[in-house]
């Protein structure tokens, strides 16, 4: 009479005749809105790829080459932050292993072959190469390193970290700090690094002399391409099995511990891929800006990432990539009249965004669409077989 | 209807530097059973729970078929077959009933699975939803969910997991009346062919639904057997200082 199959009485509602007429398809609504986001993806490709080159001049269009360079960090920042619940204050760390590869090989590439780079000449001529610079000859190598470096420094830091079970602030913290002593270090090697000056003055991207605006643009459209990539990847593992632990292990790490999953190895997924995300950001900044220093990597650099993603909607698909692209833009066009002045803007925004839309502007559309839904149907919204609970309670 | 399978704790005692939040405790939980847990606050009823669950260090033996549960690791214990609800109901609230349950049995799968999405509803995910009862509400955020739903999605999950022996930890606790009753009516159909332990204050949930109870004092047990056997008996009436049993189970 009562085994486990016998599911009939009295828990299946005889009431809620309109969630029962929803129900005759097995398949969720999920999917759907996961062909919307990709048919979003897809206009987007179109407007980065096709539209934007046809409309701007080569100096817009290498500008939004930069912006979408930061994009593809705060793509991997609202799968880190948005989802795992990292608060990865420091992407800097990893914009800058990609950024600096690449600035090794451009400015050995631009030396010429067995030549050392000019900077170093003007503080001893007579200096040999430091062995680090030597493999970044090799294109192959550099574009290893580019993906190679991020994974092997995330995984180690990221094990080490999540294994021992550092959240929160603490991670926040610590992985600023990391950013803050990464500017220091190379701002201090001047003779190695190119110290706070940085590296500049690139001639030559693989090849592609980059003084001519047709092999700029080419780089704006593999940058564009690769951001494009870059959301494919986080749609697909938002909309996948990993996605949905992601979440549960922000939202409660000690239960999916308790489901017999290691939360660690969740975040260091989520942890790594966005890393390698930051440092291919960084490595086409390059020679898409022409320059990379401490500036560009440290404390206010690592907030300057983040803010793309908590302004545009961290946890959604299309927030942090969006956030980025319009910060980015707001920040060149307000420092061309105002030096420093977008970061009092930036501020302002920020505190807006935090007190009215604290999920982000991506996430306005969808509040006042439940906000409006609400009102239309007030019934809808609640549990069907709850109704009757609630009228004996109170 | 009492099968074979039990979990037979012998001495089992859980030291809080010097304190002793269960001491020399034995008890057996056997399949088919609901075996209640009562006693007033602080009687060491969640750590009993915790120690058989690995979250405290217990000393003594729990053994469960061949294994000692007080050797093993939470994720070890939880594999095996044993499975909790605590006290506050922790649900992924972000996520859909359907992907809460779909999480539950998400242990055995391959890490390149993992990356895929969902293609439909897993047979046993689709079982489970309709033993709790929460079908209807397979795409409705857990966050949103009644207090009384939000239980009962964690006893599917443990269904999910397929957990043989399930620890519920004060399950009721701030249900209606007919949330209380239809949950009575769940652990008696999934009861026969699993070891249910409900940890419970409310007396008249106990009277209904017990078919035997173990009575916890200051970390010891103090008497065991049926629900009249209980009321009835004068040591846990003296040690209820002579109030009655049911005044002090609500404080
Ligand atoms: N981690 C801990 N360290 C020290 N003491 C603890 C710890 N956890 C519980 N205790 C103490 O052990 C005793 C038993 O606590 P426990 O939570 O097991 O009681 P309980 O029977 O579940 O009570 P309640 O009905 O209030 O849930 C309490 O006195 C409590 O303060
Ligand atoms: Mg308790």
């Amino acid at each position: 009479m009562s085994t486990p199959t016998d599911v009939e009485s009295p828990f299946l509602p005889v009431a809620a005749t309109p969630t029962d007429r929803r129900r005759l398809p097995r398949s969720s609504p999920r999917l759907s809105r996961d062909t919307v986001s990709l048919i979003g993806i897809g206009v987007f490709a179109v407007l980065m790829l096709l539209v934007a080159p046809a409309v701007l001049s080569d100096f817009r269009l290498n500008n939004l080459g930069k912006y979408a360079c930061w994009a593809m960090v705060a793509v991997g920042i609202g799968l880190a932050w948005g989802r795992g619940g990292m608060l990865v204050l420091g992407q800097g760390v990893y914009f800058a292993l990609g950024a600096y590869a690449m600035a090794m090989h451009l400015t050995l590439e631009t030396a010429g072959p067995d030549a050392i780079p000019v900077f170093m000449i003007l503080y001893d001529p007579l200096a040999p190469l430091p062995g680090f610079w030597e493999p970044f000859r090799s294109g192959a190598f550099t574009l290893l390193a580019v993906v190679g470096a991020p994974v092997l420094l995330a995984g180690t830091l990221g094990y080490a970290i999540f294994k021992r079970r550092v959240k929160g602030a603490y991670f926040a913290i610590l992985s600023q700090a990391l950013a803050v002593a990464l500017a220091y270090l190379i701002g201090g090697t001047i003779k190695l690094t190119g110290g706070d000056t940085g590296l500049s003055d690139f001639k030559y991207f693989f090849g592609y002399d980059l003084s001519d605006p047709i092999n700029k643009r080419m780089i704006y459209s593999i940058t564009a391409g690769l951001l494009v990539l870059c959301l494919l990847v986080v749609w697909q593992l938002y909309r996948s099995r990993f996605g949905e632990l992601l979440v549960a292990t922000r939202d409660a790490e000690e239960r999916v511990r308790f489901l017999g999953h290691d939360p660690a190895n969740i975040k260091l997924v989520a942890y790594v891929t966005a890393a390698v995300m930051a440092s291919i950001g960084g490595a086409l900044f390059v020679p898409i800006a022409g320059i990379i220093s401490p500036k560009e990597i440290g404390a206010a650099a690592s907030i300057f990432l983040i803010a793309g993603a908590a302004f545009g909607g961290r946890a959604t698909l299309f927030g942090p990539v969006l956030g980025a692209l319009l910060l980015g833009y707001g920040r060149s066009s307000l420092s061309e009249q105002w030096e420093n002045g977008w970061i009092y803007v930036l501020a302002l925004m920020f505190i807006l965004v935090t007190l009215l839309a604290p999920e982000g502007v991506a996430s306005i559309p969808r509040r006042a669409a439940g906000l409006l839904g609400s009102l239309r149907r007030p019934t809808e919204s609640r549990p069907p077989r709850n109704t009757a609970a609630k009228e004996t309670k109170s | 209807m009492t099968g074979q399978d039990y979990v037979e704790v012998q001495g089992l005692t859980v030291d809080f530097d010097g304190f002793k939040a269960n001491e020399e405790v034995d008890v057996t939980f056997l399949q088919g059973r609901i075996h209640f847990l009562i006693g007033p606050n602080g009687a060491g009823k969640t750590t009993l729970v915790d120690a058989l669950t690995g979250l405290v260090k217990g000393t003594g033996r729990a053994r469960y078929g061949n294994l000692d549960l007080l050797s093993l690791k939470s994720h070890q214990i939880s594999r095996a077959g044993v499975g909790r609800t605590f006290q506050t109901a922790t649900v992924f609230e972000e996520l859909s009933v359907l992907q809460n349950l779909d999480i539950a049995g998400g242990v055995h799968r391959k890490a390149w699975g993992m990356l895929r999405a969902r293609k439909g509803i897993p047979d046993y995910v689709q079982e489970a939803m309709e033993t709790v009862g929460l079908a209807d509400l397979r795409d409705r955020p857990a966050g949103v969910l009644a207090h009384g739903q939000k239980q009962w999605l964690e006893i599917g999950m443990l269904l999910v997991q397929d957990a043989k022996v399930m620890f519920l930890d004060e399950t009721v606790a701030g249900m209606s009346h007919e949330e209380r009753d239809e949950t009575g009516e769940l652990l008696r159909r999934i009861a026969p062919s699993r070891t249910i332990v409900v940890i419970e204050h409310d007396m008249d949930f106990v009277r209904n639904h017990a078919d035997f109870v173990t009575v916890l004092h200051a970390g010891k047990v103090l008497a065991e057997g049926s629900v009249a056997d209980i009321q009835g008996n004068p040591r846990v009436q003296e040690v209820y200082l002579g109030r009655n049993i049911e005044e002090v189970s609500h404080e």
